[in-house]
């Protein structure tokens, strides 16, 4: 069933803040096996520069993929979710993430297609701080495999 | 940001060091509880094959977690990415037994974008079983 192309450009409330912890890093960077002292050591990520442990460039998907949850699940687009694949993933960054920030996710829907039977949902993800300045975009596209013929 | 690569010192085509990275069960199990994506296709086998899998897989942001690792370990500091993106080509599949799967990361300077701003693209390529998992891997990268 193709997607409502009325939801293109459609832009979904901020969530509520989502605040950074430490210890969420360190899980995440163990999970990843990834050492750099720049994710678990404050002492290194403030000799980098930063203001305390910065999270890993993937970390924000979680968030973002959250939010998104708000599009994929509203009932009037029609997404069949058991049929979604992830397609394609991209971030740009203004400065990475790190332990204390405080996160809002303001999702706007970018284009919808039909691919060879298959919906194609590109969703933005802005990540801003309690301040208002831009951190992350995330840009998510989902694709729901045609179903097959009865 | 402090990236311990200088922008003068790399040119297209200049490599960066390749890694390989080992996924087993317990690995998913592990980044399914961090990222909080417990879609069962990435631990339960029987409802992976019930959906047309052959078999477990690897989440796909997983594998874009460590593909960037050839990128973070080389600059130094991770927040020298300034872009990052993937399409999500092939799955790697991850079977229960004491090996798991490996994805084989490699990647190079494609292309030197702005140098005042110092920064330059690398192209990634992430294997498994001799097939390429993600297509169109791109970071931009800013350097000393």
């Amino acid at each position: 069933m193709a997607l409502d192309q009325s939801f293109v450009g459609r832009i979904y409330p901020a969530t509520d803040p989502y605040e950074v912890g430490r210890e969420k890093i360190r899980e995440f960077a163990e999970a990843v096996g990834d050492a750099n002292p720049a994710y678990t050591d404050s002492a290194a990520a403030v000799a980098l520069g930063h203001p305390d442990v910065i999270a890993p460039p993937t970390f924000v998907f979680a968030i973002t993929f959250k939010a998104a949850g708000k599009v994929i699940e509203d009932p009037q687009l029609g997404l069949d979710y058991s049929r979604v694949v992830h397609g394609d993933q991209k971030f740009v960054y203004t400065r990475p993430i790190h332990a204390g920030d405080r996160l809002t996710v303001t999702s706007t829907i970018e284009s919808i297609k039909s691919l060879a039977g298959n919906d194609v949902l590109s969703v933005r993800g802005e990540v801003h701080d309690a301040d208002g300045g831009h951190v992350v975009t995330a840009y998510t596209t989902l694709v729901a495999r045609a179903a097959e013929e009865a | 940001m402090a990236a311990k690569i200088s922008y003068a010192d790399v040119e297209v085509g200049t490599e960066l060091p390749a890694q390989s990275f080992r996924v087993d069960r317990a690995t998913l199990v592990r980044y399914a509880g961090a990222s909080g994506d417990f879609n069962p296709i990435h631990w339960n086998e029987k409802f992976a094959k019930e959906v047309g899998l052959p078999d477990v897989i690897a989440h796909g942001m997983f594998t874009m977690a460590e593909a960037i690792r050839v990128v973070t370990d080389w600059a130094g500091d991770p927040a020298a990415v300034v872009e990052y993106g993937v399409r999500f080509t092939k799955p790697v599949v991850v079977p229960n037994d004491d090996k798991g799967a490996v994805i084989e990361v490699s990647g190079k300077i494609a292309a030197m974008l702005d140098d005042e701003a110092r920064t330059v693209r690398v192209d990634l390529v992430a294997m498994n079983e001799g097939r390429k998992v993600l297509g169109m891997s791109r970071a931009v990268v800013r350097l000393a």
